[in-house]
This record gives C-alpha cells, structure tokens and sequence, in this order.
C-alpha cells in the first residue's frame, strides 16, 4: 500500500538536559526539565518558541497546554497524546508526520522526560499507570507475585531460551556492548564504568532469567525534538533528518502476555516491513540501529523481529562484536537505556539524529546514511522510525 | 494475620472468574456460538464476535509453558516467598493464566511439565494455583 509520509517531515532540532540519578535534577519539577529540553530542541532547530504549532507529549510528563502556556505558544493548532509507553517518542513521528502532511501543522514538538527519583521508580509504572495494562496486570498477574516489567518480560526471555537455545552469554554480550558505547559518550551515566562478560555473568539474578544487568537504568531528565514539514527544512541550521518510514504496531492480545499464539510476536514484527516498505529499502541499507533496550533480552528480540535475522538467531547476531561500533550493525551507538540513560527511548532517535548529522564524535558511523530507531512499550507494543540524512 | 499481597478486583468478569474457585472449580469463558475457550475474560469472542458465553468446567489438567524466578520480592509481602518463581501454564483446553506450581522448588521447573489444579484460599478469595500431575492423559 503506498504511502503518503516517506519524507514528508523532518527532525531538525534536539534538546536533551543532563540525564542523573538523584542529584539537581531530583529537585528540579519535570516540568521544568522538559521545558529545557524543549527550548534547546526550539534553539538547535534555528526557531522560536512560538513557531511551534503543534506538542506531543508524553504520558508520563506535563499536558499540551501546560508546556505551552510557559513556551508562549499562542496558536497551538494540534495536540495529540501516545499512549504507548516506551514505544511513544518513536510513535509520535508517524504522529507528527501524519500531522504535517495534513497540513494540520508545520513545526511540531515532542517532548518527554522522567523524574525518577523525586517521585515513582519505573518499576511501579505498571501499578500507576491507568488502562487495561494495570486491570489485566493487577488482576491476573499480582495476586501470583508479578508486579513488574522485568518479570513480564522473562517469561519471554525463559522461553526463548527454551525454543532457541538462547544463553546468558549472548544476553550478555548486549550489555557489554551497551557498556562499551557508553565509554565514548559524555551524557552516559555508565561513562567510566566498564563492564566485562566476567562481570555480567558474576552479577546477580533478579528476575530469572534477567540478571541486575540486563535492566535498564532509571533516570531523571528530559529530551525533546522538534519535527517540521520537509519544504521548510532547508532553512534550519542543522542537517535535517527525514522521517524515512514510520510505523507502529500491537501483538495479539495487547494487553495480555500470557494469551498469545505467538508469544514471540512484538508489536514491531508487523510494524517493521511497513516502516521498511514505506522507506524503500533493504535491511542491509541500514548503517546503524538504536533499538530501545528496556532489557537486554528486548534488544535481541527486537533485532530478529524487525528481520535483522531469523527468529531465534538473535543470541548468535549479537555475539563476536556485530552489534558494536566497527561491526556489521552498530547498535545503541550512545549507550542506550542501559548505559546512557532512560528517557522512555527519546535518547534514541536523538542519537539517531546525531549519527545522521554526523555529530557522533567518536561513536560516528562512518558514512552514516540510513538508522532505524524503535520504540517498545509494556506489554510488547512497538514503533520503528528509518530516519536518513 | 492480614494478607499483604495483591489480591483481584472481585466486580465483573474478573469477580466471576475468581468465584468459582471458593467451589473448588476452575472455570473459562467459552463461546456459545463456536465452543472457542477464551481467557483473561473478555465480553466478546474474538474469534467469532459473539456476546453468548457461558463459564465452563476447566479439565484442571495443564503443562508449564514458561516462568520467571523473582530472587527479590518487589512487593514486600512477597518476601517470604523468596525465591518464587510465577509460571505461566498452558492448560489443555489451550487458554493460558499466570499461577504458581506450589510443590515444585523453581529450580527443578521443567518446560511442558504436567500440572493440575489446586485451590488456595487467601483472604476472602481463592486462587488457583496448580501442583504436580504425575499420570499423563490418555
């Protein structure tokens, strides 16, 4: 089916506050770090605050409204809420897309953020966020002790390992690799942590088969970035980086683990041959992948259901160095969720963008040209964006 | 002494669902229209689009089709518990439910495992959970 948004809009603008645990962050309201991150995203696209039109932001943060009373946004033509948890940032550039090709607006924010540490820890996201997620999960779930994502999670990871042979080592090898990405990158709060397989194997398990290392980190901060219609992106400062493809995607049931013919089958399985398609390209097109790594079992899943490889290859694709910098297929080049921080994956269409641009400094893909970004939220829902330069 | 741990919301489908358990029975939803089972409970079949459904009797006979193994107990009443592990058991009319195998340590779990149903009565409700099931059907 073809489709209207290849290319129609493009990222031009990022904005990230420094990403914590604890710290001045804590004592700042999230609301004030997001309107950071906004404003730098604004700046770095070369426009003024009252130039947006248009704000997506996240469940977890501040409304529409909120964000621009205090931007000065006077003329807010569009505003629309993703309620897909880690799978929203990504979500919400087919959301901006649609909303530009429309015509609907021409310079949308996006905005998201977290303040862990002066309020709820992530963990308890799916005891206060509200929806069909929290009624299956509390009513089926916790009453037989499973209260968080790690243990929704495992129960796919442990099955995986059944079905496919899949080991801890190769679980492993994503953290290291996440690890070592995140020496190169000042932002990382893993930044001068180094971490062996040694390390990994000896750390200990929290929720069989995830150990304390395959969890991703909780941070305070926040990350915008601003999107606008192709035709005006020559005029902004930066390279732009368009919005290639784009799509998202639900397992069957949604809002229920236990329940699926296919247990393996992520809301990115369906979604990613869209976004491919609408892109027109190839897997082996793709120059680097920033895959949201909620968990290092979920990073391997999604490779082989975005079709990097067969299902149940994902432990041997991550393995010998493939996914790290000089590899066949770089993946979270900044760190990702695991060692560079968690801003519910916004962190990683901006990195995106910044091996896009050619701003990676030292983690740079050499000739970065095409990148794909993906999305995940609880329980398996998926988004995917093929960002190109 | 109080029960700590999370318990179901005991109104509509979910409050029916957890009912039979006080009789000792474990029941699911099935279809009238194309005799699909179905769970968690929902209104309408999927397959079929019905709204005729009745609660039928469970076999009780299942196998373990996956766990995860808590070695820390995010909710503190679970800290007695710990090590525990939550299975996910696949039961013989095809549907699936979170629950817990209570005589099998979760280092000797075993995929495909032969379970059957046992009721636990916490608080005012009754769980089901499942134990060992030593005969195989037919």
């Amino acid at each position: 089916m073809p489709s209207s948004l290849k290319d129609r809009a493009c990222i031009v603008g990022i904005g990230e506050t420094e990403y914590s645990r604890g710290g001045p962050n804590s004592e700042r309201s999230l609301l004030s770090l997001q309107l950071e991150a906004a404003t730098k995203a604004i700046a770095d696209a070369g426009l003024k605050n009252k130039d947006m039109d248009a704000i997506l932001p996240s469940q977890y943060g501040r409304t529409a409204e909120e964000l621009a009373a205090n931007l000065g946004i006077e003329e807010l033509r569009y505003a629309a809420t993703v309620y897909m948890g880690g799978a929203g940032p990504v979500a919400c550039l087919q959301t901006a897309a649609m909303a530009i090709a429309a015509g609907v607006a021409t310079n949308v924010l996006i905005v998201t953020g977290f303040n862990f540490y002066a309020s709820r820890k992530v963990r308890d996201l799916s005891s206060t966020t509200a929806g069909p997620m929290s009624w299956i999960a509390n009513d089926y779930y916790a009453p037989y002790g499973v209260v968080a994502p790690a243990q929704w999670y495992s129960l796919i990871a442990r099955r995986h390992m059944h079905e496919f042979g899949t080991t801890s080592e190769q679980l492993g090898a994503v953290a290291v690799a996440m690890r070592k990405h995140a020496q190169l990158n000042q932002r990382a709060l893993m930044r001068g942590k180094l971490l062996s397989i040694e390390d990994y194997l000896a750390s200990p398990i929290l929720f069989g088969p995830y150990r304390l290392l395959d969890c991703c980190l909780e941070t305070d901060g926040a990350a915008a970035v601003v999107v606008t219609a192709a035709e005006r992106a020559q005029d902004t400062r930066e390279k732009p980086v368009s919005v290639s493809g784009v799509a998202t995607g639900h397992p069957y049931p949604a809002d229920d683990i236990t329940n699926r013919k296919d247990i393996f089958e992520i809301g990115l399985t369906a979604a990613a041959p869209r976004a491919l398609a609408m892109a027109d390209i190839e897997h082996k097109d793709i120059d680097f992948a920033e895959v949201y790594d909620c968990f290092t079992f979920e990073a391997l899943q999604q490779i082989e259901e975005m079709g990097f490889c067969k299902r149940g290859e994902g432990g041997a694709f991550v393995e010998g160095g493939r996914i790290e910098l000089g590899g066949e297929l770089p993946v979270n080049t900044h760190g990702g969720l695991l060692s560079e921080a968690h801003t519910l994956g916004m962190n990683h269409v901006i990195e995106a963008v910044r091996q896009l641009r050619g701003d990676a400094g030292e983690r740079q893909v050499d000739g970065a040209k095409i990148g794909v970004v993906t999305g995940w939220g609880d329980f398996g829902d998926g988004s995917i964006a093929i960002l190109r330069n | 002494m109080k029960y700590e741990k999370p318990l179901p919301e005991m109104t509509g489908l979910a409050g029916e669902f957890y009912s039979w358990g006080a009789k000792s029975q474990l029941r699911f939803q099935r279809c009238s229209a194309c005799e699909a089972w179905r769970h968690v409970p929902r209104e309408l079949c999927a397959q079929c689009g019905s709204a005729e459904w009745s609660w039928e009797p469970s076999s009780g006979h299942g196998r373990v089709f996956t766990w995860t193994v808590a070695t820390r107990a995010i909710h503190p009443a679970f800290e007695p518990d710990v090590p525990y592990a939550a299975v996910v058991v696949e039961m013989d009319e095809g549907v699936r439910l979170m629950s817990a195998v209570v005589d099998c340590p979760p280092d000797e779990l075993t995929v495909g495992m032969p379970v059957v149903v046992v009721f636990e009565q916490v608080a005012e409700v009754t769980l089901p959970k499942f134990r060992r099931a030593y005969a195989e059907k037919e």
